[in-house]
Parts: C-alpha cells; sequence; structure tokens
C-alpha cells in the first residue's frame, strides 16, 4: 500500500505498525522521536498498536529542547 | 557555513528579547547546498516550558512549521533557542538533549549588552562552532 512519510510517497507492507515504520525508516533515536498520524499525535506506547492504513501521512518530530541550565554564568 | 539573513536574526532578537526572561526558541528552514546552510525562515515557537533556563518545543507548532517548510520547498535546518542570562554555548543539557545530529543549533545570548548569536553541531556530547554568517540585505546568498 502507498503511505506518505515526512512528504515523500512510500510502497509498504499492508498493515504495518508505527513501530515496524519507524524501525524501517531507521529512524536515529526513536524513543526521542514523536509520531503523528494524518496529523494526530500517537502516545509512544501505543507504536507498536498503531496500524497504518493506505493513504495516511506520517510525520516524525524530533523532541527539541533544552536550556541554560547547567551553562556557566 | 550557515547564513542567516540579517531580517531574521532581528525577527529572532525581537522575540528573544520579548520573552526574556523566558527562554524563547524556534526552528530554522532553508536549503541546503553540500554542506552549506541558508536559513531562509526563522519560526518563532512557543516554549512550553514557560522556563528561564529550559525550553521545549511545542510539537503541534512544530508539526505546522515543517509542514510550511515543505510547502516553500525548504528543509529543517535546526533550532533556535535563546539564554537570557548566560552565554551563547551549549549547556550541558542542551548537549544531552540535541538528538538530530544533522542540525545545527543556534543560540542566542542576551547576557551581555551586545547579543551574541552562534550556531553548533551536536554529536555524542560534543558540540563544534559552525561559521555563521549574517547576511545584510544587499548581499546575496553566498
Amino acid at each position: 500500500m502507498k503511505i506518505t512519510v515526512a512528504g515523500t510517497e512510500k510502497q509498504v507492507a499492508d498493515g504495518i505498525t508505527v513501530a515496524q515504520l519507524i524501525e524501517d525508516e531507521k529512524v536515529e533515536t526513536p524513543q526521542y522521536v514523536t509520531v503523528t498520524v494524518n496529523d494526530e499525535f500517537v502516545e509512544s506506547g501505543k507504536f507498536a498498536e498503531t496500524v497504518i492504513h493506505e493513504g495516511d501521512s506520517i510525520e516524525f518530530l524530533y523532541f527539541m529542547g533544552g536550556g541554560s541550565n547547567g551553562s556557566d554564568k | 557555513m550557515i547564513t542567516l539573513h540579517a531580517a531574521d536574526y532581528e525577527k529572532m532578537l525581537a522575540h528573544a528579547r520579548a520573552e526574556a526572561p523566558v527562554e524563547a526558541c524556534g526552528l530554522i528552514g532553508g536549503t541546503k547546498d553540500g554542506a552549506d546552510k541558508h536559513i531562509e525562515f526563522v519560526y518563532l515557537l512557543t516554549n512550553t516550558d514557560h522556563a528561564e533556563e529550559h525550553f521545549t518545543l511545542d510539537p503541534k507548532e512544530q508539526l505546522a512549521a515543517v509542514k510550511d517548510m515543505r510547502a516553500h520547498g525548504w528543509v529543517p535546518l535546526g533550532n533556535w533557542h535563546s539564554h537570557p542570562v548566560s552565554p551563547s554555548r551549549p549547556s550541558e543539557e542542551d548537549k544531552r538533549l540535541a538528538f538530530d545530529s544533522s542540525a545545527s543549533y543556534l543560540i542566542l545570548s542576551l547576557m551581555d549588552a551586545e547579543p551574541v548569536l552562534n550556531s553548533f553541531h551536536v554529536e555524542n556530547m560534543q558540540a563544534e562552532k559552525e561559521q555563521l554568517v549574517i547576511l545584510n540585505h544587499t548581499e546575496e546568498t553566498p
């Protein structure tokens, strides 16, 4: 089936889950990646059970944060 | 090398000053030319921590910004945040939370009267300063 990953159309196996897609796409540090399916955020605890369907649009977003805590002032 | 238009620098600076003492943050989008990056737009995002020593980008705004970049033919180049009262270099927390080794991490310090902006490549807890060029209105992208 065809899906869109980060704006690019891809062919993937029917019934693939978010967790499998993360593995197939070789996403770095997946524990810090947020996933959306058709603009809906998927809870990280549900990656393995969330099935992707034909035509779905997937985005991987890295957690982005930090701060001056620990800087020498 | 990474380039930034002067107007985008001014926008970033104005936002950081308005948000201080809370840390301001956002994304940078643009184009890549080999190892060079050219910032075409600076996105001002909400710091969901609303803290003076921490920032987290709002994921919904992050998603909207990434889609906007794609619509303009740009790619995500990294992020930026302010250090209201500390130097323009990554803290231990910045390095620990820099998960994307392909990203540039811009840090704008407001510690002194004259603001300081630097860009860093961070990988395996090691930060390396990148050459940052701020382009005046009349200058073309190199």
